[in-house]
Parts: structure tokens; sequence; C-alpha cells
């Protein structure tokens, strides 16, 4: 955690956010959300604003590889971190990800709103199953986890798609899972 | 959302301190709650003094086998935490699932819709605070409170006072135990009645049940009426719907929620038997 050096009267900071591998630094009113700061302040807009209340998804981004709703988290907090946004996710030579690639091919999408959302988020999920963390639709609770078409709906669950493509997104997460090692 | 400052203080003591001396401040912790509550203008801090560097990430066993968890360690890492009791199920899903519920309404009817909370009171679990006073531990049954005059304060923490780490106790009992959480919809949502129960039998009789309401009160319900009642009854449906019965014999339900009452008694009566089959299909083989 950084030391802030403002006082208890100051209503903005100087920061530093490090944000897919660049680190900038910005003045920011408190009241600046990560999702703000992304959008706003750093032209980043790939992360979308749905509801802003944490229930919707489609601003989730990657902070210290774990996902997080970055609505709900205020910029100041997020200095020290690593974030990462859908516009990070790229290999660096401008080739997809796994799971962009496989959006794309499965057409995961219509209106293409809560889709950065969707890929981060599913990017942690994959993690965060790998690594073993049940889920309220696991089987056991010590198991490895079997990564089927039930539990990928319990752990995405968090990410809403008002145009009720979620066949093709669990086609598309369940492709990714398929070809990794 | 107004105007506020931000603190990042150096240690718990200097946190209390910040606190305490302000009446607009307020401990920023995970912020899932919280920041929502300031963009909704419910909550209004003029100072939020961060202590997500300071409360203790780790979980660590206790003398006689209990768990001590840092209040600093994330839900996602608690539920993926085997020595955890129910690890992975639904008392834990969704780190950052909070909405709004309690206002400054005089008329303030909301239930209390968390989950771990539940788990905890069926745990007995006890809640260690620090705060301009010193330190003290309080059963988590004391921490919540109910409306009264003062539906804008949820708890009987005091200004200052900084929750650092909750202890899960060794389980008197070699229980079986479960967690039901029935919703609106299947994933992502609040419950609309919750139960964790426990129960320990012993040829076909009750030696000790442990049993907790949630969403159907202001507060986690721990329902020590019906676990009085069962203690060394027949381990029967009969009984536990005696014992639900009971329970919430003095329930108050609104209008719109009074179907409430017979949903949270089915789930007792039937995660009680499921219990029951288990433990005595475990004694049997």
């Amino acid at each position: 955690m950084m030391a802030c050096v403002t006082t208890a009267d100051d209503t903005s900071s100087e920061l530093s956010l490090r944000v897919n591998g660049t680190a900038h630094r910005l003045r920011l009113d408190h009241r600046t959300t990560l999702l703000d700061a992304l959008r706003e302040h750093l032209g980043l807009t790939g992360t979308k604003k749905g509801c802003d209340h944490g229930q919707c998804g489609a601003c989730t981004v990657l902070v210290g590889g774990r996902r997080v709703n970055s609505c709900l988290l205020l910029a100041v907090m997020a200095q020290g971190t690593e974030i990462t946004t859908i516009e990070g996710l790229a290999r660096p030579d401008g080739g997809l990800h796994p799971l962009q690639a496989a959006f794309v091919e499965r057409d995961a999408l219509q209106c293409g709103y809560c889709t950065p959302g969707q890929i981060c988020s599913a990017a942690a999920m994959l993690g965060e199953a790998a690594a073993g963390w049940p889920s309220a639709a696991s089987a056991s609770l010590t198991g490895p986890v079997t990564l089927d078409a039930a539990e990928i709906r319990e752990r995405m669950s968090g990410n809403l798609c008002r145009c009720g493509a979620y066949v093709n997104i669990l086609a598309a997460i369940q492709d990714v899972r398929r070809e990794a090692p | 959302m107004r105007p506020f400052g931000y603190l990042v203080p150096p240690d718990p003591a200097a946190a209390i301190a910040a606190v305490t001396g302000r009446p607009g401040a307020t401990f920023l912790a995970g912020g899932t709650n919280l920041v929502d509550l300031m963009k909704l203008g419910v909550a209004t801090p003029d100072l939020l003094v961060d202590v997500t560097g300071l409360l203790p990430h780790r979980i660590e066993p206790v003398p006689g086998g209990g768990l001590r968890i840092g209040a600093g360690v994330r839900n996602s890492d608690l539920a993926a935490d085997q020595r955890v009791p129910g690890s992975g199920c639904p008392a834990r899903a969704g780190d950052h699932r909070n909405l709004a519920i309690l206002g400054g309404s005089p008329h303030c009817v909301a239930t209390h819709p968390s989950d771990m909370a539940v788990a905890l009171a069926a745990l007995d679990a006890v809640v260690h605070v620090e705060g301009p006073a010193g330190s003290r531990a309080l059963p988590l049954g004391e921490l919540y409170r109910l409306p009264g005059d003062r539906p804008d304060r949820e708890t009987t923490l005091e200004r200052g006072d900084l929750i650092t780490a909750v202890e899960l106790p060794a389980p008197g009992f070699a229980a079986r135990s479960a967690y039901r959480k029935v919703r609106d919809r299947a994933s992502y949502a609040f419950g609309v009645a919750l139960v964790a129960a426990a129960l320990d039998v012993d040829s076909g009789v009750v030696r000790d049940a442990r049993i907790a309401l949630g969403a159907v009160a202001p507060r986690p319900w721990r329902a020590r009426t019906a676990e009085r009642m069962l203690a060394g009854r027949p381990a029967t449906a009969e009984w536990f719907g005696r014992a639900a019965d009971a329970e919430l014999a003095d329930a108050a339900p609104l209008p719109d929620n009074a179907f409430k009452i017979t949903l949270v008694r089915n789930i007792v009566v039937r995660m009680l038997c499921e219990l029951a089959r288990g433990e005595l299909a475990g004694a049997a083989s």
C-alpha cells in the first residue's frame, strides 16, 4: 500500500496508476472510480460503464490478476497495483488473447457492450478454477475443479448480457478451457 | 457524491484515532458496499480512512482447534481456504455483491441480506474489535442489533471501532453442517431465505443442534428456541417441525413477506432431516 501524501482536508490526490504495464501520473478527485479514471482520464474506453453499482459486470478489469468491478473501486485505492484492462489482454504483437479469439469465433455477442467485462472476467475465472477455488456449483469443496457448463455459468454469473448471448459466451469459454494446457 | 478526504494511516491505532476524532470520517476497507452507498447518497463521509493495508491478512489456527481469520482476508481467499468450514459454499459466494439496504428511515423494515454472517452466527464466531477504549472480543450475536429507534445503526460498534479479526472456535461436537440459500434466481442474488444448520445425532436422538436464519430479520437470527427444544429429542421431521414452529411463533411478518415464515420453516425441516439421515447413515456404516 502506497502512502498517500494528502491531508485529511484535501479532496483530490496526485496519484500513480499502473495500467497495462504503463505508469500514469494523475491528479484525481477522490470521488473518481477506477472505471472513470480509465475511461475519462486515460482514454481506455474498452472498459464499459453499465449499472455503475457493481451489479452488471460490464466494468470488470483485473487488479493484481483478480477480477474486480472497477465501478466500486476508487482510483485512489488502486495505487500500487497492476491493473489490466481489455486493451491490455491482447498480446504485445497485437494478436488476440485466446478468449478474444474465441468470442469472435463463436460470435459470443450481439451488441458487444458487456464483452470486455465478460472476457476480463473469464480470464480471471479460468485462473481461479485452475487454482482450485471451489464455487457454489462445485461437487466437492476439496477436489480439483471440473470446469463444466454449470461451473462456468455459476462463476460467470456476475457478468450480465442483456442481449442474451450466454449460450455462445459459454461455448467460447469452453473452447479456451479445452485448449488450455 | 460529496467530496471527501482520503488517508492511509500507518497503523490501526492511527486509523482509529483518525475516525474517532472526526464525526464525518469512516473506515474504508473493500469499499464495495461503502462506495455504492456513497454513490446513492446514503453514506456521506467527508474523510475515508483506508485500512485495507493495515488489517491482518492471515488465517491462523488458534489453540483448541479454532481458526482466527484476519479482517483483511479477502472473501475469495476465505472461500478457497479448505481449513474453513464450508469453504466454497454459497454463504461465501460473491465478494462484491453488496447493495444498499439500510437507510435513515424510522420505519426501516429491511432484512439483513448477508450470507456469511448467518454461517458465522451458527459457528459461534467471535468478533475481535479494536477501538478508542482498547481491544475487546464479542460474540457475533452481540455485534448485530435490531433497529429499535436507531434503524441507521446495524451493529453495536461505536465510532472508531475497527474489526480486526473473526475467530471461529472449534465446533463443540462432530456435527454435519449445511448451508442453504433460496433465492429468486440461481446465482448472483441475495437470498429470500437462508439457513445455516449443524446437527449432532446419536442413536436417533439429537445431541446438539445449531440453526441460524438469514434474510428474515434485520440481523442474522440464531434460532436458540428451536435449538433448546431439539436437544434430547428424536431426530424426526415431526420434532424438527415443532422446533421450527416454536422459533417462528413470535415472528412478525409484513403483508408482502409473510410467505417467508412457511418458506424458512420448510427449509429448516428439510435440512435437518437431510443432516439427520446423513448422520444416521454414517453411524450405521
